[in-house]
């Protein structure tokens, strides 16, 4: 048996998103920049999806920008937020301790060039509060960038709320909606968002697509040079089957997210009751304002590396926070933010489930970890030292 | 794949994994912080072998396959071969390691180093202090 518990890292496209892609290669295949039929062929089906993911977010077509991914819709929405504060000689940023690292790391580019970020505590149970962000907002702020949903621990944030507390400060805001779109509803108006990124492979759409969508009157700065395409805020001919598949995949996630988020709430619920049983266990952020598919769990006195391969030889596909998944020395930061020490940190597990998996794969897990995680926990000279008391028990 | 077969051999099937009530030597290396401790037990026979070896091991993958293929290195082997072994040795036996893993045959050639010198203290037996300098880790300070 073999198990996708991965889907908070990529998702397998559906098969409605790949009929449309591959429909696309073969009938749409030229370049929306031709002024001959075939082009403008492409173009018009270009619309037909940017108007598509428009209606589906509560946008204007003309709000959309196609990108590469998350990462770098991340990037662009960041930096024209900060050349636009420059401009008014406000240099202020305001985000969290638990972003992704597309935000995380051009916030320490801006750093570099001057800007102050200020990094939002997200507490225990990974949430922060819109009364954090007002208190932090000062005169010179110029951007608020919070992510919707956490992307290892599932916490969804209170984005509404933050975008009001932004709007009545006159202070732009971007979030990262990269694991909330497709997943739990998203409207850009009812949540006074200003610039969203998002990624089509997060809602089984194909990998490389993406997009920005940002507030009319927004004056975006490019992060790609070269071309007349969108609008002239990011060059590059457009890869029109992607997105067209994008628009199709978005749009079917948003049909069915009631029917699927009751399936994979089911699940996920199955996965924490039972993996709870495991001594010395804990479920990592609130529970009550969560993504449906995700949990994330540390396990005490092992690490999470060796118990992601042992998983993967049982059949099953999941992630980790530990420094070795990571290729650094440092366990991840989203769990390090929410206070967990090192050692514990390294022991998570990630499972993040979709509503292809089953209730049957559920039980795999729920007999396969516990198995694994006593096998390595026997192999560990930690647990050995917490079990003799020579080393306190954080969970 | 991230590991070689011998890599996944040696964490699938750990060699010589388990404790030792009646160790002569024990050493423990590592950092919990940093994500791997390993700590290596040593029966020594009168003539300077070592009879038996014994690991446990709190890390990833590859450091569980480090401690498991650096025991059977060792095992029946005189304390001052053991000692001879070096971190590139364990690197070779395993056909590679990918360059972030390489920290852990460093420890798992210090986990010997330490049971051994273990074992001196306990039978009272002299040495060259410069042979056992303790690696300090930066990232831990």
């Amino acid at each position: 048996m073999r198990v996708y518990a991965d889907n908070a890292a990529t998702t397998k496209m559906s098969e409605r998103a790949k009929g449309v892609m591959i429909d696309y290669l073969d009938k749409f295949y030229g370049n929306a920049s031709s002024l001959h039929s075939t082009g403008q062929e492409a173009a018009e089906k270009l619309q037909e999806a940017r108007k598509s993911i428009a209606d589906a977010i509560g946008a204007d077509p003309i709000e959309i920008y196609f990108t590469s991914g998350g990462s770098e819709a991340d990037n662009q929405a960041i930096v024209s937020a900060a050349n636009i504060g420059k401009r008014k000689k406000k240099m202020h940023i305001i985000s969290t301790a638990f972003e992704h690292h597309a935000v995380l790391h051009t916030l320490n580019k801006l750093e570099k060039e001057g800007f102050e970020v200020t990094l939002l505590d997200v507490h225990e149970n990974g949430l922060v509060t819109a009364q954090q962000v007002a208190d932090a907002i000062r005169e010179d702020t110029c951007l608020v960038t919070i992510m919707y949903a956490n992307n290892e621990i599932g916490t969804v944030q209170p984005i509404a709320e933050i975008g009001e507390v932004c709007r009545k400060a006159g202070v732009l805001f971007h979030t990262d909606a990269v694991q909330a779109i497709g997943h739990i509803p998203v409207n850009v108006k009812k949540d006074k968002v200003d610039m969203l990124s998002a990624s089509a492979h997060k809602f089984k759409g194909p990998k490389g697509v993406g997009f920005l969508y940002a507030k009319r009157g927004i004056i975006l700065s490019n992060i790609i040079e070269g071309g007349a395409q969108e609008r002239g805020k990011r060059a590059g001919t457009e890869n029109i089957p992607a997105i067209a598949a994008m628009a199709e995949a978005l749009n079917e996630s948003i049909e069915n997210m009631e029917k699927a988020n009751e399936k994979v709430t089911k699940m996920r619920d199955m996965l924490i009751e039972g993996l709870s049983k495991v001594p010395h266990s804990k479920v990592n952020g609130d529970m009550s304002a969560h993504l449906p598919g995700t949990v994330n769990m540390c396990f005490e006195g092992i690490e999470g590396e060796s118990l992601l391969l042992m998983l993967d030889a049982d059949g099953i596909c999941a992630s980790s926070g530990s420094a070795c998944t990571s290729g650094s020395l440092d366990p991840s930061h989203v769990l390090l933010a929410l206070g967990i020490p090192h050692e514990v940190a390294h022991g998570s597990l990630r499972l993040s489930i979709s509503d292809e998996n089953t209730e049957e794969e559920m039980k795999h897990i729920i007999e396969s970890v516990p198995k694994v995680v006593d096998y390595l926990r026997n192999m560990s000279p930690v647990w050995e030292s917490l079990e003799k008391g020579e080393r306190e028990h954080f969970i | 794949m991230l590991y070689s077969e011998k890599v996944m051999d040696h964490f699938r099937n750990p060699r010589n994994v388990g404790k030792m009530d009646d160790a002569d030597g024990i050493g423990e290396v590592g950092n919990a912080k940093c994500g791997d401790i390993m700590k290596m037990y040593i029966k020594v026979d009168n003539d300077g072998i070592i009879t038996d070896v014994k690991f446990n091991t709190f890390g990833c993958g590859s450091a569980i396959a480090t401690s498991s293929i650096a025991t059977e290195m060792i095992k029946g082997r005189s304390i001052d071969e053991a000692l001879t072994l070096s971190n590139r040795a364990v690197v070779e036996a395993l056909d590679g390691l990918p360059a972030h893993k390489i920290h852990c045959s460093v420890l798992a050639e210090e986990a010997v180093k330490a049971a051994v010198k273990d074992y001196y203290d306990k039978n009272g037996i002299e040495y060259d202090k410069e042979m056992f300098k303790e690696v300090s880790c930066e990232h831990c300070e």
